[in-house]
């Protein structure tokens, strides 16, 4: 076999390259970004304009990166339910310091970002003190964010939104890093999408090729055997929490930057569709199996399929329906992928 | 010489429950020493003690002639006492080679740009499983579609390959078949001949016999006594086990059963 390498055993042979594909648990993943983006490139001609591309690419960035984070943690075994409101949260704080108090654009970001990983830190160190199952404690975490957001907010500004980002000093060359737009062929695509790219490439580079990546599938598919063999579960689920903090953290900022106005009561409702993108990328709900990448074409296929029903100019409502067969079916084929790719060694 | 880990009187209660009491016993390098006993016996107790797990309350612990209170299973590790638990010994979604190298990964690179050394990593994976006699097809494979015996010998060979000086073993032949059990003590025999201490947990004395050298036997958090094999016989080692007259009556109210 010509893919064979020094030290293969010949019996491997057997693994056909079907084999080997569908070990893969971003598979179903690529497939169905495939299978969406080929049936609305087919249904509308905007699809496929420049213009399209862009929208659909926008809609998957902010996403994306929020995906590849909870992807990250689920893999760990974990959930993390107050992501969504985190993305409020973490641009709120930038916000409310830049525009009340006054500060520069860049402190703001610093200590919204020192906010954020406080937070992480905060569900981390909970969920692996009280051994409760994250969900729960996410909950209360999602919970309290919630109300702090709309209570803060409402307290500072006297509304539900904090507005006037575009005075705040250093607002243009934050502006440039994170809510800049880059021009190709005629058409602005937001910076965010590489953001996304980033994410999704560091993010896999971290779990297929570093020791902590290594832990991540550890702790998640079975701690106790990790803590046994010297793995530091905690260390390294908190530290999962944080990253998720962070990605929200940065997508927060995205989106101050960018709309200049934040909505006290934003974000709440993400917080499914980042796992819903992780799932559709091929993560396991029990942990310890999944793919960084997968979650990004997760997103993919939601801003595909949610930007591709309104140049359908279908009634949106329809995206609901969508998401939950998407949901179902990836599910199922995660399932039937793990269990062949269980059985591949024959 | 010394002995690689010596436990003098040791004792450990939970509250007001004596787990156990007054347990002596040596590991010799080289030597199988096994622990033998029924469910509640104070088996998982004292292993737990030699593991770091937990920390004995009376008598002395040794390390090499030297008294040592473990603070962590990591720091077993550190001391060279690997332990083989029964059912988490790996982590059954990962492939082979990342189980093995679990905790302690190969790395290149700098700091925090360093990364995992793969191809370092299989290969080492692949030959350390040959030298103990396994041959596995691939490496790349899940842990978890290795059979029972398969994946307690991915731990042993593991735990020989760094370095250990005393591999605890905790029931590694429990929920195995006959076959499958022979081949998994052939292991223990083979990790004892490359001069480890080996400490064999487990409640069947004819896996025990063959490969051990010395017998501990604990009966309700106590010692019945630790023998050297010249001293035992297989029949004495079951009939102590099993708690000698009791399973007598136990067989004679059987063979009532069956007629």
């Amino acid at each position: 076999m010509a893919l064979a390498v020094q030290g293969t055993d010949e019996r491997v042979a057997r693994v056909r390259l079907a084999d080997r594909l569908v070990s893969r648990p971003e598979l179903g993943s690529v497939l169905g970004a495939l299978a969406v983006f080929v049936f609305f490139s087919v249904l509308t001609d905007q699809f496929l304009s420049p213009m399209g591309v862009a929208n659909w690419l926008d809609d998957s960035s902010t996403l994306g990166i929020m995906a590849v984070a909870v992807a990250l943690l689920m893999i760990g075994g974990e959930f993390d339910l107050s992501a969504g409101v985190m993305t409020a949260s973490t641009a709120l704080v930038t916000a409310i310091l830049a525009t009340q108090l006054g500060w520069n654009t860049w402190l703001a970001l610093l200590v919204s970002l020192g906010f954020a990983l406080g937070v992480g830190a905060l569900n981390g160190w909970l969920v692996m003190r009280t051994g409760l199952p994250s969900f729960i404690v996410t909950l209360g975490t999602f919970l309290a964010l919630q109300g702090l957001n709309l209570g803060i907010t409402r307290l500072v500004t006297g509304t539900v939104q904090v507005s006037g980002m575009r005075d705040a000093a250093g607002y243009e060359s934050a502006g440039y890093l994170f809510a800049s737009t880059v021009d190709i062929g005629g058409t602005a695509f937001p910076i965010s999408i590489v953001w996304w790219v980033l994410a999704a490439a560091v993010g896999s580079w971290v779990l297929m090729r570093t020791r902590f990546g290594n832990w991540i599938f550890a702790v998640g598919g079975a701690a106790p055997s990790a803590r046994a063999v010297g793995v530091p579960v905690v260390r390294t689920k908190v530290f999962l929490f944080m990253t998720t903090a962070f990605a929200a953290w940065l997508v927060g900022s995205i989106n101050i930057l960018r709309f200049t106005t934040v909505q006290a009561n934003q974000g709440i409702g993400l917080e499914f569709q980042f796992i819903i993108a992780a799932v559709i990328g091929g993560c396991l709900l029990t942990g310890g199996f999944g793919s960084a990448i997968g979650a990004a074409i997760g997103a993919l296929i939601f801003g595909m399929a949610r930007q591709g029903i309104v140049f359908a100019q279908w009634d949106s409502d329809w995206f609901q329906l969508f998401l939950g067969i998407m949901l179902l079916a990836a599910v199922l084929v995660n399932n039937a992928f793990r269990r062949r790719a269980e059985r591949v060694r024959k | 010489m010394t002995a690689l880990l010596e436990t003098v009187e040791v004792g450990k209660s939970f509250g007001s429950v004596i787990a156990l009491n007054g347990v002596s016993t040596v590991v010799n390098a080289g030597e199988v020493t096994c622990v033998l006993g029924d469910n509640g016996a104070g088996k998982s107790t004292l292993i737990k003690i030699l593991a770091g797990a937990h920390q004995h309350d009376t008598g002395e612990f040794l390390i090499e002639g030297r008294p040592v209170r473990l603070s962590s299973p990591r720091e077993a590790l550190d001391r060279g006492i690997a332990t083989v638990f029964q059912d988490l010994a790996v982590v059954p979604l990962m492939s082979v080679w990342r189980n093995f190298f679990l905790g302690s990964e190969p790395r290149r690179g700098w700091g925090p740009f360093s990364w995992l050394d793969g191809r370092t990593a299989r290969a080492t994976t692949k030959k350390a499983l040959a030298e103990m006699g396994i041959d596995l097809r691939n490496v790349e494979q899940p842990v978890g579609t290795l059979s029972g015996g398969e994946r307690q010998c991915v731990a042993i060979a593991r735990a020989v390959h760094f370095g250990a000086k005393v591999l605890i073993l905790d029931e590694p032949t429990a929920a195995l078949g006959v076959k499958q059990a022979g081949v998994v003590l052939r292991y223990v025999a083979q990790a004892r001949d490359r001069g480890l201490g080996v400490v064999l947990i487990t409640h069947n004395p004819h896996h025990a016999y063959p490969v051990g050298d010395r017998f501990l036997l604990l009966k309700r958090g106590r010692s019945l006594g630790c023998f050297d094999k010249a001293d035992i016989s297989l029949e004495e080692l079951t009939r102590q086990m099993a708690g000698g007259a009791e399973l007598e009556a136990l067989e004679h109210e059987l063979r009532g059963v069956q007629q």
